[in-house]
This record gives C-alpha cells, sequence and structure tokens, in this order.
C-alpha cells in the first residue's frame, strides 16, 4: 500500500498567526484514485491543498510526493498542479496560449500535439483562438482542467472546482469529471464542501473538521458507518431519537403500530412533496422532531395525523 | 433631469471655454502673426514662425527634450513597477506606503528642486560628504549637466507612475500569479508573461503621465542643467520673456502639443484594442 501511495502527509500542521488551520494532518493517496477532501468552510481543506501545491509552507510536518518530501518546495518546483475555485486563467491568453503555459519544454510539433490532445479530452476542440472572456462558465473550467492535465502532474489538486457552475450545469459536470479521471488515470485530490459533490465522485472522501480529519472512507462507508455525529449529520440528514442516529430514508412511519418490533408514536407536523419523495416531519412525545423519506408511491400523510416511527437495528448509526 | 445637468455641468464649460479654449486660440492666432520690437505681436500675417522651428538649432533641443524626458520615463518605470508591486502586496501598511509616495507634493515643487541644487552641487551635500571620507578629491561634476536635470525628472514625477501601477498591480488576482508558479513559472517568468500583460493599460497610463510633463518641463532643466541643456520648455518661456518673440514661442507651443496629442492618440488607441 505504502509503495502504491503517491502523495503522503505526515504530521503536517500549519498555524497562522490568529489559528491553527491544520493540525497534525496525516492522509495518503493512492495512484490513480479520485480523492475528496470535504468539510464546512474553516475547516482546513483548502488550506490542505494550499500547502501541498506550495502556496504555503506547513509550520511542522512532511508532505511525501513519491515518497520525496516536498514541504519546503516552491510551487513551480513540485509536479502537482491546481485547478483553482475561481479557474484562474490567464484572461491576456486564449486557450492555446493558457494550456501552452505550462509546456515550455518540447518542440513546437510535440506542444501543438499535446494541446490539441488535452482540448480533444476535455472537449473544447476548435476553441483554441478564444480568450476566457468569450467562454461560459462549464467551458472555463475545462480549459482549467486541460492547462493543469496537460503539464501530467503526478496530483491534479481541484479547489471546489464546481462551486463556480450554475446547479443544473454542476450535475452534468460530476459525471464528466469522473469520466475523465478514469480516462486520463492522473490521482485526483478534490477539495468540497458540497456533500453530494463528494458522495457522487470520488473513490474516497476525507471528512474534516477543525484542521483534523474525522473519518477516511469510501463514500458508502462514510454514508452508511460515520465514526462521529460531525461526520454522520455533516455528510447526509440524522434523526437523533433517543441518543440514537438513523438516516431519514431508514426512519419508517405507518399509520398502524407494527408488530415485535419497538416503535414510537409520533405526530405529523408537516408533509413536504419534494416530487418524487416526501419529507414527512414528526414529533415524537418526547418532543423529539423526525424526518421520515419516502416515497412518493407511498402512503401520504397529512399533518395532525397520529403515527408510528421505527427502524431496523442494523440502520442505527453507530460512533465510536 | 437633463437640464439640471447641463447647469451642473455650466462652470466647466465656462472654466473650460475662457480658461483654456480661449488662451489656445489666441495662440493660434499669435503663431501666425509678427514679432514686435519690444515684445507683443504686430498683425502681419506669416508662417515664418513655423518654417523658423525646422532650423537645426531648434531641432537640436527638441530632440534633446524628447531624449531626457523618455530617459526619466524609462528610469521612472524600472524605479516605479517594484516599488508598486511592493506596495500592492503589502497588506495592512499600503495607506501608509502609499501617502509617502504622495507626501513631496506637499511641499513646493521649486523649494524640492533647490533642494537638490543643494545636495548637487560642487560645494554640496554629496561632494562635502565624499570629500571628507576621502573617496574623491575634486568635487564630482554633478550639477548642470543632462544627468542632473533626467535625476531631477524621475524625481518629480515618479508618483505619476508609481500610482496608476499601483492601481493596476492591485487589481491583480493574486490566484494567477499562483496558477503560473503552479505551472512551472519561475517569479521572472511570471512577471513578464504575467504580470507586465495584463498591467499593460497602467504601464502605459504611467508612461503618458511621466512623458508628456517631462517633456515639457522649464523648471528642471533651468535650474539643475543650468542653461547647458536647454530643453524645449526653456525655450518657449525664453521667447515669451527674453528673446521677446511671442509669434515664435506660440508655434513652438503649438507644435509640442501636437506631438504630445499624437502620442496620446496612439496609447489611446493601443488601450481600445486591448481585451482588458
Amino acid at each position: 500500500m505504502t509503495q502504491q501511495a503517491v502523495l503522503e502527509l505526515r504530521k503536517v500542521s500549519k498555524h497562522f498567526p490568529t489559528h491553527r488551520a491544520v493540525n497534525e494532518l496525516s492522509f495518503l493517496l493512492e495512484r490513480g484514485e479520485f480523492f475528496a477532501l470535504l468539510g464546512p468552510s474553516g475547516c482546513g481543506k483548502t488550506t490542505t491543498l494550499r500547502l501541498i501545491a506550495g502556496f504555503e509552507e506547513p509550520t511542522t510536518g512532511q508532505i511525501l510526493l513519491n515518497g520525496a518530501d516536498i514541504a519546503h518546495l516552491r510551487p513551480y518546483e513540485r509536479n502537482v498542479s491546481t485547478v483553482f475555485q475561481n479557474y484562474a486563467l490567464f484572461p491576456h491568453l486564449t486557450v492555446q496560449g493558457n494550456i501552452e503555459f505550462g509546456l515550455r519544454r518540447g518542440g513546437q510539433n510535440h506542444i501543438a500535439k499535446r494541446v490539441r490532445d488535452v482540448l480533444e479530452l476535455v472537449q473544447l476542440d476548435g476553441m483554441e483562438s478564444r480568450y476566457p472572456a468569450q467562454l461560459s462558465g462549464g467551458e472555463r473550467q475545462r480549459v482549467a482542467v486541460a492547462r493543469s492535465l496537460v503539464v501530467a502532474p503526478e496530483v491534479l489538486l481541484l479547489d471546489e472546482p464546481l462551486s463556480a457552475l450554475d446547479p443544473n450545469l454542476r450535475k452534468q459536470v460530476r459525471a464528466e469529471m469522473k469520466a475523465l479521471q478514469r480516462r486520463v488515470g492522473t490521482t485526483f485530490l478534490f477539495v468540497t464542501h458540497d456533500q453530494e459533490e463528494a458522495l457522487s465522485m470520488p473513490d474516497r472522501i476525507a471528512v474534516m473538521n477543525g484542521g483534523v480529519i474525522e473519518q477516511v472512507g469510501t463514500p458508502e462507508e462514510i454514508y452508511l458507518h460515520p465514526r462521529t455525529r460531525f461526520v454522520a449529520s455533516f455528510l447526509g440528514a440524522v434523526n437523533w431519537i433517543g441518543g440514537a442516529g438513523v438516516r431519514p430514508e431508514a426512519t419508517r412511519i405507518a399509520r398502524n403500530a407494527p408488530e415485535n418490533v419497538p416503535h414510537r408514536a409520533a405526530r405529523v407536523m408537516q408533509s413536504n412533496f419534494l416530487g418524487n419523495r416526501f419529507h414527512i416531519e414528526a414529533a415524537l412525545e418526547t418532543g423529539e422532531r423526525v424526518t421520515s423519506e419516502i416515497s412518493r408511491l407511498d402512503q401520504a400523510f397529512a399533518a395532525g395525523e397520529t403515527v408510528y416511527v421505527w427502524w431496523r437495528a442494523e440502520d442505527e448509526l453507530r460512533f465510536q | 433631469m437633463t437640464r439640471l445637468r447641463s447647469w451642473f455641468l455650466a462652470p466647466s464649460w465656462a472654466v473650460m471655454l475662457s480658461l483654456f479654449l480661449a488662451p489656445l486660440l489666441v495662440i493660434v492666432v499669435y503663431s501666425f502673426l509678427t514679432r514686435g520690437a519690444y515684445g507683443g505681436i504686430i498683425v502681419a500675417w506669416t508662417t515664418e514662425s513655423y518654417r523658423r522651428l525646422a532650423d537645426p538649432l531648434y531641432l537640436t533641443i527638441l530632440g534633446r527634450s524628447f531624449w531626457i524626458a523618455a530617459l526619466a520615463t524609462v528610469f521612472s518605470l524600472i524605479l516605479g513597477f517594484p516599488l508598486a508591486l511592493f506596495i500592492s502586496r503589502s497588506a495592512s501598511r499600503k495607506n501608509l506606503y502609499l501617502s509617502l509616495v504622495i507626501l513631496p507634493f506637499w511641499t513646493s515643487f521649486l523649494v524640492r528642486t533647490y533642494a537638490w541644487m543643494f545636495l548637487l552641487r560642487d560645494t554640496g551635500l554629496i561632494n562635502t560628504l565624499l570629500e571628507r571620507i576621502g573617496i574623491i578629491r575634486d568635487p564630482l561634476p554633478l550639477l548642470y549637466n543632462n544627468g542632473a536635470v533626467v535625476l531631477g525628472l524621475v524625481y518629480s514625477y515618479l508618483p505619476f507612475m508609481v500610482l496608476p501601477l499601483y492601481a493596476a498591480l492591485e487589481r491583480l488576482d493574486p490566484n494567477l500569479l499562483e496558477a503560473a508558479a503552479d505551472l512551472g513559472a519561475r517569479p521572472l517568468t511570471a512577471l513578464f508573461r504575467v504580470v507586465v500583460p495584463l498591467c499593460g493599460p497602467g504601464i502605459r497610463a504611467g508612461l503618458v503621465l511621466v512623458f508628456i510633463p517631462c517633456l515639457g518641463a522649464y523648471l528642471t532643466p533651468d535650474l539643475l542643467g543650468g542653461g547647458k541643456s536647454v530643453m524645449v520648455g526653456n525655450l518657449i518661456q525664453n521667447q515669451f520673456t527674453n528673446a521677446r518673440d511671442w509669434p515664435f514661442g506660440s508655434a513652438a507651443s503649438l507644435v509640442l502639443m501636437a506631438l504630445v496629442m499624437l502620442l496620446l492618440l496612439a496609447s489611446v488607441r493601443r488601450d481600445a484594442k486591448g481585451l482588458l
């Protein structure tokens, strides 16, 4: 496993005068994987990315790229590349000029071919002579990815690259990005605060909070078996019932009390129609509020009804 | 609304017409008249003044003015760019440094130019100090030459270079510099491939703002050049005072103005063409 690691952080800390952004952070990326750093704003995920890119210098700790410590190298001395949140395309250069920027070695023909290839890869062929101002948000994002991919980085760092796109486009770009990563096989380190992005794209996620990683695992592992309450509530919604955590879709609801299963009586407060599903909000006798997510095809409930809620024992979230 | 706006503009119009356009017209008319014996003009139409400007003596002065102004402008850029870059990078002290750049304007231009004379003359501070230390035996000829004029001009007009450069650098997205470094560009490469092209309009504004007043300067060459390096400003001033040739002075002013206008036009064209 260690031999496979392309990037490894060992007890990396970054202290700013006013706060500690990153605290003894350790994790490793396997070659070719799509890895996401997920967390709320201020959790240190962007600082971590900037430490790897070289825009910040760690206070302590090591950053190993292919086994060599790069923690104190300048950004232009490390073979990683960043896709910025605002893309940071050079406005005075065309698409071609932007992509060529990192390609200084090799003959003209060689460079031209690589530019053509990468533009084809991100489906921007024919756009070579456009300026960034003449591109749509989605096209700019793809130019930024192409500009970074063309230098063949060991790790591609992506800082919330979808947050500047409009929501309708995001879903499509998520699928494209995932497919692109599979095709090129480059290791992607993706920073996001968006739980849908974190669940749908990466192979593994690290959930960060307060400058430390709370849990690392596949999206499924983290969603189904969150190790801490923070992870459970940051990635997906949770009903807290008598100290136990249950996901809304695992929280069952019915008019009649189920047999042979522990259950609780509740009163429906509100029924929210969400198109393909309902969110039924109910209040338990203890005063706790629960949300049950049910299919549109299931029975509908009205506010004021008395209902029963229950869940399977294996659906209860267990924390360490 | 439109009426109100024209009322607000009226004072500006009045000032521009009476204090700028009218005198300019007077100069245009004078330039085609004949000189009076004791200054002033005689109404006898001629293009003699313009023809005299083609005299090699005057062309040399004009050429020297362009050369000195260009040198002063280039030095201002070389000194001003790093300074502007430094100020735009200093997070909390920006305003302090900007005030320091503007501080010299608080005292009279004349006083500051005399101060330079005290520094540069044979018995001035620099020569005295160097003699005391024993580095030189005879004073260095620091004053009354082209070098002194260029120095004085750079000193006087440096703020006009720094301020537009600062404005341009301030607007520059710091992510662009990070992106350049990220893509393997060393600081100097990033400077010439990203910062300088993106600051094009600011650089051109600085060049224009320094070059034009330098070209027309007369106080600095008069005091620091000591009559040895006469610039076109001194030539014009002299026509209205000692030489008492108002038509010739008017013609020289207009030709200088026309040249400056052409330069400005070229600069504006360049800005309009740029994508930024």
